[in-house]
């Protein structure tokens, strides 16, 4: 399916007979080529975000950092992070849960529309929110009599993520839920287990990692969401700007320094989510070993 | 359902997944064809052909084709390097591909053009080339490069890594040698895969905005992708020259979409058919 490509890593040692393997050179070049091409792609591209942002000093990115427009957009990224990621964690379980326990008909169209906002552009996304409650839409005569900004307001910006971060937890744990059957929720419910129950103690157990997974990466989305968000922001300083929002602003004034440093702020968050990956992984690789 | 399920929350579940997507993605998607369809037809076309716009939908393509067909060749190297070698390093290379999916891509994009512009690291070894990489289609290229990596490597791996021995032991009994195993009896296996990724990293890039716009330069006719032209024409308040453009977008989006859920699901049944 579209969009986040779940793969884990083999562990196991392979050697494999002379006739089924390159030659030592074939390999070494082959080696170096995809070591040469991840280092020239996304290493250098990550030391540079560190050694811009340290450039004019320690003072320089700590002062851009601490300065209260950095402060407010870190205040509004983590607002809307901290709205959208529960919603879409909910959904996700909920529609996982309809997908992997049941046979219905129109399973595949269900999965398609969650891929939805993977196939559409960030722009695109919000462009159909601008539609929908700006001053021209339908909604729009009423939203300003009611007094109700969305558009070029905060209400704007969470409704443009929530979309965008609609697929994450639901398409990491889906196929998790299908691997795992529903052998084990159907003895329990013979065994008198009741609703939500059956979802806490039997299936959660199974989904934990995996979920956490879904979370942090939704999350990591939730915060560096830049298209979406800068359609339907408006971009007003110190309030509708979430960080990445306010790299852009910072850039386009020429601080770069200062730009770089907010945007460490947003790599770290990026490895962190990568870290717990491999957690993750590595959790799950015990948890095969101990079945 | 054939026979009722004994697990509980099938209404529930279902009911407030398909409300929730309905007024989050469904309705508001919608919104752009009936915009679509408010415009008159010769308006449609009139925005659709406008050299401007004609001009991203084809700069927009190109660098997500090339792009893509970047990703693809180089992916396969990274994911068969992956599966098949043991080197130092490489579990930081695998965790490594998944960066692009993590780093928000507004920082992908200043990163880049820090690194491809004149006085930058690789941009200042390119300049005595006579190469301008940021601030012209090339750079474009670069940042689409970027974010499709992950694509291409994360569906070739697993492929690899179910791949039959006694395949290639066969292909050796048979006469062939490496290479000619490699190319006739290895590859044609991987095409799906392969063909999967890169539409997968090509759909990507048609709608990237955040990493383009830093490195791109943004000059029309030579450097404007689409999803910036509807950026401009947003704050021009042209709504409906946005939308139309919009909408052709999202047709080709939905395609690709489609193309995709097709391949994958003749790639699982070729998956379930062998084992």
């Amino acid at each position: 399916m579209a969009g986040v490509v779940r793969y884990h890593a083999t562990t196991k040692k392979q050697t494999r007979e002379k006739h089924i393997d390159e030659s030592l050179i074939v390999r070494w070049t082959l080696i170096s080529i995809a070591v040469l091409f991840i280092a020239i792609m996304i290493i250098l591209p990550l030391a540079v975000v560190m050694t811009e942002a340290l450039k004019k000093g320690a003072s320089v990115y700590f002062a851009a950092i601490a300065h209260e427009d950095a402060m407010s957009a870190l205040r509004l990224t983590l607002i809307t992070a901290f709205i959208a990621v529960p919603l879409n964690t909910v959904f996700g379980v909920l529609v996982a849960w309809a997908i992997s326990k049941f046979k219905f008909r129109g399973k595949q169209l269900l999965l398609t529309l969650i891929d939805l906002p993977f196939a559409v552009s960030p722009v695109i996304a919000g462009l159909v929110f601008v539609l929908m409650f700006g001053a021209q839409s339908y909604l729009g005569p009423w939203l300003s009599e009611h007094n109700i900004k969305i558009i070029f307001a905060v209400p704007g910006i969470i409704i443009a993520t929530l979309f965008i971060t609609v697929p994450f937890v639901a398409r990491e744990i889906i196929p998790l839920m299908q691997q795992q059957g529903i052998t084990e929720e159907e003895a329990a419910v013979s065994l008198g287990a009741k609703g939500f129950q059956v979802f806490w103690r039997v299936t959660l157990p199974n989904i934990k990692w995996g979920l956490l997974y879904g979370i942090i990466l939704c999350n990591a989305r939730a915060m560096g969401e830049f298209g979406a968000v800068s359609v339907v922001s408006g971009h007003i300083r110190g309030r509708t700007n979430t960080l990445p929002l306010h790299i852009e602003i910072l850039y386009n004034e020429y601080q770069f320094s200062a730009a770089f440093a907010i945007a460490s702020l947003l790599m770290v968050l990026a490895i962190v989510t990568l870290i717990v990956k491999a957690i993750v992984e590595w959790r799950e690789e015990v948890q095969k070993v101990h079945l | 359902m054939s026979k009722r399920s004994i697990i509980p929350g099938f209404r529930l579940s279902i009911g407030i997944s398909v409300f929730y997507l309905s007024i989050l993605v469904l309705i508001p998607l919608s919104i752009i064809f009936i915009k679509s369809f408010e415009l008159s037809l010769a308006q449609f076309w009139d925005t659709i052909v406008n050299p401007r716009v004609l001009a991203s939908y084809r700069i927009s393509f190109v660098t997500a084709f090339c792009a893509a067909i970047i990703n693809t060749v180089f992916g396969l190297i990274v994911a068969w390097v992956l599966v098949r070698y043991q080197f130092p390093g490489k579990k930081i290379i695998d965790a490594l591909v998944d960066i692009p999916f993590a780093l928000p891509t507004a920082v992908a994009g200043i990163a880049l053009t820090a690194l491809y512009a004149k006085n930058g690291w690789i941009g200042s070894l390119l300049e005595p080339l006579g190469i301008k990489v940021a601030y012209s289609p090339l750079g474009i290229i670069v940042a689409l490069t970027f974010i499709g990596i992950p694509f291409v490597v994360r569906t070739v791996q697993p492929v690899i890594e179910d791949l039959e021995k006694e395949m290639e032991e066969a292909a050796v009994m048979l006469g062939a040698y490496r290479l000619r195993t490699l190319l006739r009896v290895v590859l044609p296996t991987l095409y799906p895969a392969l063909l999967t990724g890169f539409t997968l990293a090509f759909a990507r890039g048609i709608g990237e905005y955040g990493s383009v716009v830093f490195i791109s330069g943004n000059m029309p006719l030579v450097t404007e992708i689409s999803p910036l032209l509807i950026m401009t024409k947003l704050e021009q308040y042209d709504y409906a020259g946005a939308t139309a453009i919009a909408a052709v977008m999202l047709i080709v989006s939905f395609l690709l979409l489609l193309l995709i859920n097709l391949l994958q699901w003749s790639m699982n049944r070729r998956l379930t058919a062998n084992s």
